[in-house]
């Protein structure tokens, strides 16, 4: 029903009206109590179904969690220093008209246009999720290769690292306006990360639009590393010589280093990484190297200290 | 204005079943499935929450009743006390039970690595001699001397209750940063009079 009266009122105005009503109605709920659950108004986002998606081999066989879990619980720091507070605030962000610059040293810098983006080849990748506070998800994630969109630019010989800087507009982030990072949010990769086939840009969630909450319109998935390498609604992806600091690691340094691969043994001075909390799961369960992709990605780090690069 | 002790009883009945509310809420929250994608993260920090908003509560019983000469207040004191204590042992337990299940090697090597764990067992720690000498019959067997210095380390357990929360958050401290300067306020108060007595 949704989408045939959006074909009678032109589609932005519709959702504009829609999401003015949704967050109205979403902050006066949300101030009832900060451990509020989602509003059912609020429980489907994005909506719009993705068509041609291919299923992928490099899924895992798990159970993706909820999709009112995955789109309700999680950090989007720019909206909300809680895990729940960012679902209503991102509602205002605009995703369109929306391009992600890819530029630094390249033979081809370009900008894209998120509909070309969403014209690529996309696959349905289900991985697992491990935030470094210690818990973890299943999320069939949508998108493509980060590497497929960077051979389209043809790196330099003098590209090493890959840079992504999030969107940061003060108008509607109500974080962005406190110095709480130095934004906008940055992070960062070794070009051979970069170009691991796991790596991947996501662009919808559960076959349909990346919601909101999650990063819309295009985000960073590592499913190897800690959720926050995963930079979310992405505008620039920069390549650069040097290993770049990321956002975390200018906050915080001793607690977040650059290449944040899940480790069990590495532990975090504020959570133990051992076990993890699977949302949905009463028992924690035993954190894996790597977040269980060590088979493919152990590689990477041939002969690295990973305890010193943390 | 001064209850009588009909009216005091029906006040000590009613807020009793206030301080419970908020246990209430989270067995209700915990019963329907409404405390979110993670809801032992929100039990413990509803119930660190609620230790710490009845510290303030309690530490603001003394200004309260010196600004208004409402000399009662104090009989609702011990009440509000025993519910720091209350939701303290709440928040222990969820720890110890629903994020650990009394895994204990974990909880040790927990309590080594993680400073603000520690300082949140340190807090618990003194509190429990308050909670245990909180009824008259001890007041009497202390003296109210010994009681009242004993009961004065609920001002080292409120700065240690903070500075646990303040430690705990990753990035965003205002919530703590509230807590601390309720303290603050509550704490200096108390300084600013034992300065005003002295120099009279």
């Amino acid at each position: 029903m949704r989408i045939k009266s959006s074909e009678i009122t032109p589609v932005a105005a519709f959702r504009q009206r829609r999401l003015l009503l949704k967050a109205a109605a979403a902050t006066a709920a949300s101030v009832a109590t900060a451990y509020a659950p989602l509003s059912p108004a609020l429980e489907r986002q994005g909506g719009e179904r993705l068509s041609g998606v291919r299923k992928s081999f490099l899924s895992v066989m798990e159970q993706p969690t909820e999709r009112e879990d995955i789109v309700g619980y999680g950090n989007f720091i720019e909206f909300a220093s809680d895990k729940s507070g960012h679902v209503e605030r991102s509602q205002l962000m605009a995703v369109r008209p929306w391009t992600v610059a890819v530029e630094g040293l390249v033979a081809k810098p370009r900008r894209f246009g998120i509909e070309d983006l969403l014209k690529l080849p996309l696959e349905e990748r289900i991985y697992r999720h491990r935030c470094v506070e210690g818990w973890s998800m299943v999320v069939p994630w949508v998108g493509f290769p980060l590497a497929s969109l960077l051979k389209q630019v043809e790196p330099l010989g003098s590209a090493k690292y890959v840079e992504f800087i999030s969107h940061a507009d003060p108008a509607s982030m109500p974080n962005v306006r406190r110095p709480l990072l130095d934004w906008p949010y940055s992070e960062g990769l070794r070009l051979d990360e970069a170009l691991h086939p796991l790596t991947l840009l996501a662009v919808g969630l559960y076959g349909e639009v990346l919601p909101k909450p999650n990063g819309a319109p295009i985000r960073l998935v590592v499913p190897w590393k800690y959720g926050f390498k995963g930079a979310k609604s992405i505008v620039t992806i920069r390549l650069v010589e040097r290993e770049p600091r990321t956002a975390w690691m200018k906050a915080v340094p001793d607690e977040y280093g650059f290449y944040a691969n899940v480790n069990p043994d590495v532990d975090h001075p504020r959570w133990s990484q051992g076990k993890e909390r699977r949302i949905g799961e009463f028992f924690k369960r035993k954190t894996l190297p790597f977040n269980g992709y060590a088979d493919q990605v152990g590689q990477l780090y041939t002969g690295m200290d990973l305890k010193k690069y943390f | 204005m001064q209850p009588t002790p009909p009216q005091l009883a029906a006040l000590k009945v009613t807020l009793f079943l206030l301080c419970l509310a908020p246990l209430a809420q989270l067995a209700w929250g915990a019963a329907y499935n409404t405390l979110g994608a993670n809801p032992i993260e929100a039990i413990t920090r509803s119930t660190g929450d609620w230790a710490l908003n009845f510290l303030v509560i309690t530490l603001a019983v003394t200004p309260l009743r010196r600004a208004t000469g409402w000399a009662w207040l104090i009989r609702l004191r011990r009440m509000l006390g025993l519910f720091v204590f209350f939701y303290a042992v709440l928040h222990l337990v969820t720890y110890l039970w629903l994020d650990q299940f009394f895994d204990w090697n974990d909880i040790v090597k927990d309590i080594a690595k993680r400073p603000f764990i520690l300082l949140g067992f340190a807090t618990f720690a003194l509190l429990l001699p308050l909670a245990a000498t909180s009824s008259h019959f001890a007041l009497r067997r202390l003296g109210g001397r010994r009681w009242q210095n004993l009961h004065r380390t609920i001002y080292a357990i409120a700065i240690l209750a903070v500075v646990h929360y303040w430690w705990m958050v990753k990035l965003d401290t205002f919530r703590p940063a509230l807590y601390a300067a309720a303290i603050a306020l509550l704490l200096g108060l108390r300084a600013w009079w034992r300065n005003a007595k002295h120099l009279r």
